[in-house]
């Protein structure tokens, strides 16, 4: 997994609520057995037009957000389906931290294995940078994994809560599984007992 | 001290909990389909990692199968075809087991793993699926997960979890004629929101849960995660084990009625507390319908469309807006005014036995309004041959409905079976989102008796008026 300790990068901002994984990567896109090649089909509803050709009305396609490393959005962003996909698309999208007032269980976990940071920030932290997202032209804030703030140039600061134990995976860019094989013998045991019991 | 459920199971499946990690917890069944798999098989390929407990680990082809007769010599849709095929291959060299499209165990993953008997009270079972929450109907912790942990789980056969919150739903009173277990679950999500159950595991309780069968019981666990909870969960009673005695990995004679009594301690214990409590009065609910693009979007049957001023919260105002628009309804249409192209009955949600008995006994001796394409897709395929033999798709196909195979079919649209843009669909499936159905396609969630009236008047109707 790709390690993530600090960024400074543009936000793009998608400033809706309930965002589900069906918008975030529609499901004719599933079919594909590997991890890659889905970054190109992400929000595809949304972002292209019957011919194929970018949706000039969809805010991400603007030319100020293209670059853009950190999505801002709106509440229970990633609902619904557990499709990884989801995750998959964005980070080849270019985003490595979303910002948003809450997310959907599954989608978070997902980003997490992917070296993606998601970031829960209060309504009105989110609503100020996506404010100045929509605003301006280039803007952009800083996430710091390591002290757990989210800043600016302007003067921005607001710290963050995340899991200390996902922290360090993601700082050190390590998989699950193999810290939980270190956990072998236990699993061993467990697997002994169980067979007794059933 | 007492224990809810949730805590029982929690408690008797971790195997470890490292200081500052989250839990390592056991998975004693691991259900796998073609389409959140491949990746997770070829992550083990990598690593030269095996298969942990094949043995716990079953297969089937559901999401992108078709539900035409032909499937079983060749899935037409090169792609999808792939991803089969990639499943074969997987579950051969790792020797897991494959119910395929030519198998009479094949259907959707959540409909056969308790119609085989897999799904037993009182387990950990996970899938690479959001609606893997159906089998907490019997008393069983089970949840969604994304495909790196669906490589853990093949790899360790553990998954890495932090202690999730309790919420019980309480439902007082009792269900009225004519509503439905959907209308239940409908009802709860529009209640407490599609992120109202986030970060917990949900326990429902009260009499109409009892009351309730069980392929209305796995309506409601199914849905759970449409409010935010990954798993929902239902206490195992006597209902649990009637409809479980038999099943073919079931433990049998003898050995069930010993299964049975233990499973009966897998309860919450009197004074055993929940961190929320959601109430929801039975007594005042009717038949409900989605109007909007998330399942916390619905109505009454009695009830108009909503507008956007009808919302406090400026984000549901904007939701609401965007929602009418995608579905082309105007505010204060009444809920039984909306006119459909398609009707699919299907899905992990009513695809059961039960739900397509309930569907053919309002159509029974009636047609298929003109203009509506009506569709059933039974849950598995031993679930079509049950219907089948007894006369139920003869009920269906009189009525002028198209009667296919079993898959997940229309309620995501992975296979041929999808909307055009701009047809209205009743569905008895899960999910009402932008396109779920087919680009530009607008679904309405509803049970199988509603999909059902609607598919013969054209339009919505209150299946309590229904003769």
């Amino acid at each position: 997994m790709e390690k993530f300790t600090r960024l400074t990068g543009r936000v793009a901002p998608l400033n809706r609520a309930n965002v589900d994984t069906d918008q975030i990567i529609p499901k004719q896109f599933l079919k594909r057995i590997e991890r890659t090649g889905f970054g190109e089909f992400a929000f595809f509803d949304w972002r292209y037009l019957e011919d194929g050709v970018p949706n000039p009305d969809f805010i991400l396609n603007e030319a100020r957000y293209q670059g853009a490393s950190i999505l801002v959005a709106g509440r229970n962003f990633g609902s619904g389906s557990s499709r990884e996909h989801a995750p998959w698309a964005l980070n080849e999208m270019g985003f490595r931290a979303i910002i948003a007032p809450s997310f959907a269980d599954i989608f978070r976990n997902n980003c997490m294995q992917n070296g993606m940071v998601p970031i829960v920030l209060s309504q009105n932290q989110v609503d100020h940078i996506m404010g100045n997202a929509l605003k301006g032209v280039g803007y952009e804030v800083t996430v710091d994994l390591e002290a757990q703030t989210v800043s600016d140039a302007e003067g921005f600061s607001a710290s963050f809560e995340f899991d200390s134990f996902r922290r360090n995976s993601l700082m050190k860019g390590l998989d699950d599984i193999g810290i939980t094989l270190q956990n072998s013998d236990a699993i061993d045991e467990f697997e002994s007992a169980r067979a007794a019991r059933w | 001290m007492p224990k809810t459920m949730f805590e029982k199971i929690w408690d008797t499946h971790l195997v470890a909990e490292p200081e500052g990690e989250p839990a390592i917890l056991y998975i004693d069944l691991h259900l796998v389909h073609e389409v959140t798999s491949p990746q997770a098989f070829e992550g083990l390929r990598l690593t030269g990692r095996k298969v942990r407990r094949p043995d716990l680990t079953i297969s089937t082809v559901d999401h992108n199968v078709p539900t035409d007769e032909t499937r079983t010599e060749v899935i037409k849709d090169p792609i999808a075809r792939q991803q089969v095929e990639a499943l074969r291959q997987n579950c051969t060299d790792f020797g897991v087991t494959l119910y395929d499209v030519d198998s009479s165990a094949q259907g959707i993953v959540h409909v056969i793993g308790p119609e085989q008997g897999y799904t037993q009270p009182g387990m950990t079972i996970v899938c690479g699926d959001s609606h893997t929450s159906t089998h907490g109907a019997f008393g069983s912790l089970a949840f969604g997960i994304g495909t790196s942990e669906v490589e853990h789980v093949l790899a360790t056969q553990t998954l890495r979890q932090r202690t999730p919150k309790t919420m019980e739903v309480r439902f007082n009173g009792e269900l009225p004629v004519g509503v439905s277990a959907k209308d239940m679950i409908l009802a709860t999500i529009g209640q407490m929101g599609t992120a109202g159950g986030t970060g917990h595991v949900i326990e429902y309780t009260g009499e109409a849960i009892r009351d309730l069968n069980m392929e209305g019981r796995m309506t409601i666990c199914n849905m759970t995660i449409e409010g935010g909870a990954r798993a929902g969960m239902i206490a195992p009673d006597d209902t649990t084990f009637k409809w479980m005695r038999g099943r073919k990995f079931v433990p049998q004679g003898d050995d069930f009625d010993a299964a049975a009594a233990e499973w009966s301690q897998i309860v919450t214990d009197d004074g055993a507390e929940y961190d929320t409590l959601v109430e929801i009065d039975c007594e005042s609910l009717e038949p409900f319908i989605s109007w909007g693009t998330n399942p916390g979007q619905v109505a009454r049957v009695s009830e108009s469309v909503p507008g956007p001023d009808d919302f406090d919260d400026p984000a549901e105002q904007e939701s609401a807006e965007r929602a009418l628009e995608y579905m082309a309804l105007d505010a204060g249409t009444a809920m039984q005014d909306i006119r459909l192209d398609r009707v699919f009955i299907g899905s992990c949600t009513n695809a059961r036995l039960e739900d397509l008995r309930a569907a053919a006994s309002i159509i029974q001796g009636k047609r298929v309004a003109e203009g509506v394409r009506a569709q059933v897709m039974p849950g598995s395929t031993l679930t079509k041959w049950a219907a089948e033999k007894e006369g139920i798709s003869e009920i269906f196909k009189d009525a002028g409905f198209e009667w296919r195979e079993s898959g997940c079919s229309m309620c995501l649209g992975m296979n041929p079976d999808i909307l055009v843009p701009g047809e209205r669909c009743a569905s008895t499936s899960n999910r009402n989102f932008e396109g779920r159905q087919g680009k530009g396609g607008r679904t309405h969630l509803v049970s199988p008796e509603m999909a059902a009236a609607a598919a013969i008047a054209g339009h919505f109707v209150d299946v309590r008026d229904w003769d």
